[in-house]
Order: C-alpha cells, then sequence, then structure tokens
C-alpha cells in the first residue's frame, strides 16, 4: 500500500464533467438553466407562463428532473415545447451525468434555451453543479421570507431569484424588501424578480433578463 | 439520501483516480470535512460501508473522517470566531457582516492504495530489485 495525496473535492469528478458539459453547450449556443426550488414553489407554472411569452422568439425545450412520475413533463409538452422527464432514481438532485443523459434524451440541440427543472428541493441541487450556464431560483411567499437564512447555499449559488406567487401577498406575512436584503447579503450579484405566474405580474422583467441571458450565450 | 448521493460521487472520483493512478485497489479514505458542510458523519460512514460492499476496487476501504473546525471572519471589527458557537452574529461587536473562512469543505485529503502491477507479498521483492 501507498499513500496518496489528493486534496481533491468530494465531487471534483462532477465538477469536471459539468466543466466540459458547459463548454459543449456554450459552443452549441443552447443556453441551459438549472431551475431549482422547494416542491409547490411553482416552477412549472412559471415555465408554463415564460414558454407562452418567449415560445415564438426562442426554441425552448425543458428537462423536468423527480423522484417519479411525468405529470409535469406532459403539462410542458400540451404547450408545443419539447419535454422529457428524468428519473433521478430516489435522488434528491440532478448533476453534470444525469443532466448529459437527460439532454441525449431529450434531443434538441437546435434549442436556445433548455431548461433543467430541478428535483423540488433547496438544498442538495445547489451542491451540484449540473453544468448549467445560469442557475436561477424561486422563492414562493407562502414558503416565508426567512428561507434564506436557512437555506443561504441555495442563494449563494443562484445567478437569479424569483419571487413568486406575490398574487397571494396580502394573505402572508412575507416582508419583500427584508427577503430581498437577505439575499442580497448572501450574493450581492443576485438579480431579484418579483412575479406572478398566474396574473403575468414583473413577467416581463424575468423575461428580459432571462432573454439576455439566452443572447448574451451565444455571443 | 443526500449523504448516499455525495457517496456516489465520492465513489466516482476515486474510481477515476484508480484509472489515472494505475491502482488496483484503494485500502484507506482519509477525508477532510467541514463542522457546517452539512454532512453527518456518523451516517455518511453507515452509507459509505453500505456502498463499498458493492464495489470491487473499493469494498476494503476504510473510511476516516478528519474534522475541520468552522471559523467566521467579522467585517465589521476585523476577528475571527468560531462559527458553530456563535452563529452568523459576531460575538464580539454583535455584526452581522460575517463571513464563513472555512468549515464548509469535503475535501479527499489522501487515500492508501495498492498498485495495479504489485500484489501485497511481493513489496519486498521489488524493494529488492530497484
Amino acid at each position: 500500500m501507498k499513500i496518496i495525496e489528493l486534496k481533491e473535492t468530494i465531487t471534483a469528478s462532477n465538477d469536471r464533467d459539468a466543466e466540459v458539459l458547459r463548454g459543449e453547450l456554450k459552443v452549441q449556443g443552447t443556453l441551459l438553466v438549472n431551475l431549482m426550488a422547494s416542491p409547490g414553489a411553482g416552477k412549472t407554472t412559471l415555465l408554463e407562463r415564460t414558454i407562452r411569452d418567449l415560445g415564438q422568439k426562442y426554441r425552448i425545450a425543458v428537462m423536468e428532473a423527480d423522484v417519479d412520475s411525468d405529470v409535469d413533463a406532459k403539462r410542458i409538452e400540451l404547450l408545443g415545447a419539447k419535454a422529457v422527464q428524468a428519473h433521478t432514481g430516489g435522488m434528491c438532485h440532478m448533476d453534470a451525468g444525469m443532466t448529459r443523459r437527460a439532454l441525449d434524451e431529450l434531443d434538441a440541440p437546435e434549442s436556445d434555451l433548455v431548461v433543467l427543472e430541478n428535483v423540488g428541493n433547496l438544498i442538495c441541487p445547489a451542491e451540484f453543479d449540473t453544468g448549467a450556464g445560469k442557475c436561477v431560483m424561486l422563492l414562493s411567499v407562502p414558503e416565508g421570507d426567512d428561507k434564506p437564512l436557512k437555506y443561504p447555499l441555495m442563494f449563494s449559488t443562484s445567478d437569479a431569484l424569483l419571487i413568486t406567487k406575490i398574487d397571494v401577498l396580502p394573505y402572508f406575512d412575507f416582508d419583500i424588501e427584508a427577503c430581498k436584503a437577505r439575499a442580497k447579503k448572501l450574493n450581492p450579484n443576485i438579480a431579484i424578480f418579483t412575479v406572478s405566474s398566474k396574473t403575468g405580474e414583473g413577467m416581463e422583467e424575468w423575461e428580459a433578463w432571462l432573454s439576455d441571458a439566452i443572447d448574451s450565450w451565444k455571443k | 439520501m443526500h449523504e448516499m448521493g455525495i457517496i456516489l460521487h465520492l465513489a466516482k472520483t476515486l474510481d477515476e483516480t484508480c484509472e489515472e493512478q494505475n491502482l488496483k485497489r484503494i485500502g484507506k479514505v482519509v477525508l477532510q470535512v467541514g463542522e457546517v458542510s452539512g454532512i453527518l458523519t456518523d451516517y455518511f460512514v453507515d452509507c459509505w460501508n453500505y456502498f463499498r460492499k458493492r464495489h470491487p476496487k473499493l469494498e476494503d476501504a476504510e473510511l476516516e473522517i478528519e474534522t475541520i473546525p468552522a471559523f467566521t471572519y467579522c467585517d465589521s471589527c476585523g476577528r475571527t470566531y468560531p462559527t458553530v458557537k456563535f452563529g452568523r452574529e459576531c460575538p464580539y461587536c454583535h455584526s452581522g457582516e460575517t463571513w464563513l473562512v472555512r468549515g464548509n469543505e469535503c475535501v479527499i485529503k489522501e487515500i492508501e492504495a495498492e498498485d495495479n502491477d504489485s500484489a501485497p507479498d511481493t513489496t519486498d521483492a521489488q524493494k529488492g530489485e530497484s
């Protein structure tokens, strides 16, 4: 037996796979967005609205990651967008290898935007690089404005935060400004949007940010 | 479930190391785990012991965990304090402008391994040749 010093992070293999995948997607001109949030924060509903609004301008495809079922992929397909359902086999997150397999199955290399709707979970998905060009997270009003304090890594690693379901604000004690301040403290560069996928409020600003990200990725 | 996911990544990283360095099997893995990395070390070792039996190159590999203490730096007063005891608020000046310096990592420090071209009982003979 010999001792080999590694000094390598435990997920080094995943980080390398993710970097390679990101490079390939850059060459292909496809922006991969890793969409993360708790179960029920409104990820699929946000996607439905976004596809309806931007579907004419961009070729959009979606990978739905869940532990089980294909209800989300079916909702997306109803809008005419290409979708696959990726099952994580009980795992709480997607990693770069699983994302690559889902992309192969999706078979949409001509896409301008591919959204990976990650498993509903505010913890594990933040720890694994999927190879995405942008990480976007949702926090819905009913979940509470204290979540940046409880799940700091998710807020630290996201490029954008969407506070969703703002149409129900009158019924909850959700302090938007406090939530924004908490998120900015963890991540000064995070872009924050307040939206309601149901009424459409705030969708324009989010879609402008997303369009800009898609266009910039191709440069 | 989270620990098991991390184990799968650890095993993949170790597999690649075996491939790159032409190793036959691994006898020990030393991990450095930060106090606030979110990994439950007892549960992590249990998961590892379950997993390694199903992996030929790793089945003999004992997992040794070194805990890395977590420290936080205060931007306001410039002092450093232990994170686990005091959390996000600086115990000296009560500022919230603090940053984690270390304690969030999970690093493979070193491994003990056997080369592909050396059987355990020929180590002395090889030494004699060289």
